[in-house]
């Protein structure tokens, strides 16, 4: 234990800083709680077969901070449900105590403060050594490990190496089986460069040729585990080609697919499967309810969407696992698997603490050796923050509009439209702003800010669009990116009404008039999914805001107002 | 620099032709696919069931959007299909294509790729041998894109 004891001193200085009854209640739980390595990560074990589920890194080598949502609107019959509950409601959902380490890891409540004791989370070689543990109390034979994708990309060095460094340190992990999404913005030929030589399965089972709509990828393996014949058919993410650049991947369709997973599933039956896991990329809602229409999934391990639940939410017999983001979790499914069933499942959602759980030495070398070329470039400062930067949440963050003002004033616009992807880590107030945290916030293959003038009657079709892709009732029609960020103009959501009825009030922030749609607006953004679009890149105009205004501080933004919830 | 709207989100073209003319056209064709419907049936309602679309729920090329159509029959002399119906309601010409069946066809599918100009429905509706129909219908979405992730 490295730093246990550097760790709650920090947590009992902070505490006494601070001063409040609520301070002062936590740290003591958290000595009480005793957070150790064993605390994170011992679990009564159950059956003979593991399944160890990580996904959406998002190319994060090292700890970092992650604020999760304060706000993840569930819409129509998903309403109120998990993963669509934030905050307070969600401690008590599950029984969680304020403040408790399990608070901070799933919540944002208090975030800056508790984040100040409880330190950084993820690290791949942390993650090393709890993947080593459980193959080492499970037996190596008992244990499947399984990434969910979004792996290669989220880094200053992932973009740089196109996604090589986390091939490198994922290989070393030796995983069983992948699927992907933001793989495939390096391009077809990059991912089946390196697909041919992977040493372990790229599954896709919805991923079809577009010439001759023949299935293009290997829809699902067979593993004995435990004792058993486990299926795992993979699921890459339905909407990539329209999500992200269709032209980076022109030979390859998509698609929800849902009667090819049907068809895998009794496939693997057939061939003497006791157990189908199904390894998805679909984001929550799509798969609850797929699990709800197809029958014979006994696993479904989730990911896109970013989600940590620490109980599986079970549909039509299907355990579904969310294991959130950026390296932050693991999750460990224990499962007792009698008469081709799971007759007992244990299920252990292991958030790594990075300051409890010790690096494994031979992992943290490996990440300074792929880190090695670039450390002078990602330790260099850009500025420092006085506030909260994150961007996880259904609308704004204040990393976006970090983004968003850059975009304002660096390329002369009046309002700025940046991307809602969920990844992106936190910087807490009073930290320095590195070049490798601003990348963190932006590094993808294609970062051009354009500049364009659009119509009110445009912007307002814009945002209808995306609303519908996040809050359309039917979770197939989802697309999983958060709302579109918006600089320079405010607007009202209503998430419940139909597309082309939610979005009004479209107000230009500079002058307080509203916005008309027949007019036209200066508009930058980035992130375009169209072939050629020019400008520089996104982290270039950043990086020159910060350096002209080094001192950054961003209140919660109030410009979207959310009606009808 | 400049970037039409386009090239800037991808809009497609249809979808801005659309906007431009306004909602009353998508119920003139709503209008229209109802008239080729009857048309087809000789003023029969056509049945669910026996008819299934295979359609993508958001297309990733509205331009060319992969149809498929399979209708459940023996196919034999005394009952096939003779014909499939396939409509886009909000086109601006609902019409599609219309596949010929005989008993000799040995199943009853076809596929084929169509260009829609927005969000709306394909619609398609068999006609059997006897003179029974059967319809499906799935909505297709077509997106600006971006933003997911």
């Amino acid at each position: 234990m490295f730093s246990r004891r550097e760790f709650l001193m920090a947590a009992t200085a902070t505490s006494a800083l601070l001063g409040s009854g609520m301070a002062g209640n936590w740290s003591r739980l958290m000595a009480q709680q005793g957070l150790t390595e064993d605390a994170l990560l011992s679990m009564q074990p159950t059956g003979n077969l593991t399944l160890i589920h990580i996904t959406d890194i998002h190319a994060q080598l090292k700890p970092i901070y992650f604020r999760e949502p304060s706000i993840n609107l569930g819409i129509g019959d998903v309403e109120g449900k998990p993963p669509h509950v934030t905050g307070a409601d969600f401690l008590k959902l599950y029984n969680i105590q304020p403040g408790s380490p399990d608070a901070h890891a799933l919540t944002s409540d208090d975030f800056a403060a508790l984040a100040q004791s409880y330190g950084k989370v993820g690290g791949m070689d942390r993650v090393a050594t709890v993947i080593k543990r459980i193959r080492a109390e499970r037996g190596n034979d008992n244990v499947l490990l399984l990434d969910g994708g979004d792996t290669w990309q989220g880094s200053y060095t992932s973009n740089v190496t196109e996604g090589q460094d986390m091939i490198t340190v994922m290989n070393a992990l030796n995983p069983d089986a992948m699927t992907g999404h933001w793989e495939f913005t390096y391009g077809q030929d990059r991912v089946q460069e390196v697909i041919d030589e992977l040493p372990f399965a790229f599954l896709g089972s919805n991923i079809y040729d577009n010439e001759w709509d023949e299935p293009a990828f290997e829809a699902w393996k067979m593993f004995e585990r435990g004792g058993s014949k486990v299926a795992v058919i993979g699921q890459a993410f339905p909407y990539t080609p329209i999500a992200n650049p269709r032209w980076m991947i022109p030979g390859w369709s998509f698609g929800i697919r849902e009667e090819d997973i049907a068809t895998h599933v009794e496939e693997a039956r057939s061939e003497g499967a006791d157990i189908v896991v199904l390894l998805s990329h679909n984001g929550f809602d799509v798969d609850r309810k797929l699990a709800s229409r197809v029958d014979g999934i006994d696993v479904i391990l989730t990911g896109h969407t970013h989600d940590a639940l620490p109980e599986p939410v079970i549909v039509n017999n299907t355990l579904v696992i969310a294991s959130g983001s950026n390296g932050k979790f693991v999750s460990r499914v224990d499962l007792d698997v009698k008469d081709g069933k799971v007759a007992g499942y244990g299920y252990r959602l292991i958030p790594i603490f990075s300051d409890v759980i010790t690096p494994d030495a031979e992992m943290a070398a490996l990440i300074d050796e792929v880190r090695a070329p670039y450390e002078a470039d990602l330790a260099r400062k850009l500025g420092t923050t006085e506030s909260l930067l994150y961007r996880r949440g259904n609308f704004n963050g204040t990393f976006d509009d970090l983004i968003c003002q850059a975009l304002i004033e660096e390329r002369d616009a009046q309002i700025a439209l940046s991307p809602g992807f969920r990844w992106g880590t936190s910087l807490l107030p009073g930290q320095d702003i590195t070049f490798e945290d601003l990348h963190n916030a932006c590094a993808m293959t294609y970062p051009a800010a354009y500049r364009s003038k659009m119509t009110g009657q445009m912007l307002k079709e814009i945002l209808e669009d995306v609303g519908d892709n996040l809050f359309n009732k039917d979770p197939y029609y989802q697309q999983g990116g958060d709302m579109v960020r918006v600089g320079g103009m405010g607007y009202t959501i209503a998430p419940n009404r139909d597309i082309g009825e939610r979005i009004t009030d479209m107000t230009l922030l500079s002058t307080g008039e509203a916005i008309d749609p027949q007019k036209e607006y200066v508009v930058a953004g980035w992130a375009s999914v169209n072939e050629g679009t020019e400008g520089p890149a996104i982290w270039d105009v950043v990086e020159n805001h910060i350096t002209k205004n080094p001192t950054v501080k961003l209140p919660d933004n109030k410009s979207v107002k959310v009606v009808g919830i | 620099m400049t970037l039409t709207r386009r090239e800037a989100l991808g809009l497609s073209a249809g979808a801005a032709a659309f906007l431009a003319i306004g909602t009353k056209v998508s119920f003139a064709n709503a209008d229209a696919t109802e008239a080729a419907i009857m048309e087809f049936t000789g003023g029969a309602t056509p049945a669910e069931g026996k008819i299934s679309l295979d359609t993508p729920e958001i297309a990733e090329n509205g331009n060319t959007v992969p149809v498929g159509v399979t209708v459940d029959s023996p196919m034999t002399a005394d009952s096939y299909v003779a014909s499939v119906l396939i409509l886009a309601d909000g086109n601006p010409n609902p019409a599609v294509a219309t596949f010929h069946f005989s008993a000799i066809s040995g199943d009853a599918e076809a596929k084929t790729r169509i260009r829609l100009a927005k969000t709306q429905n394909v619609v398609a509706v068999a006609k059997m041998n006897d003179g029974s129909t059967f319809i499906d219908r799935k909505e297709v979405k077509v997106t600006i894109g971006g933003c997911g992730g």
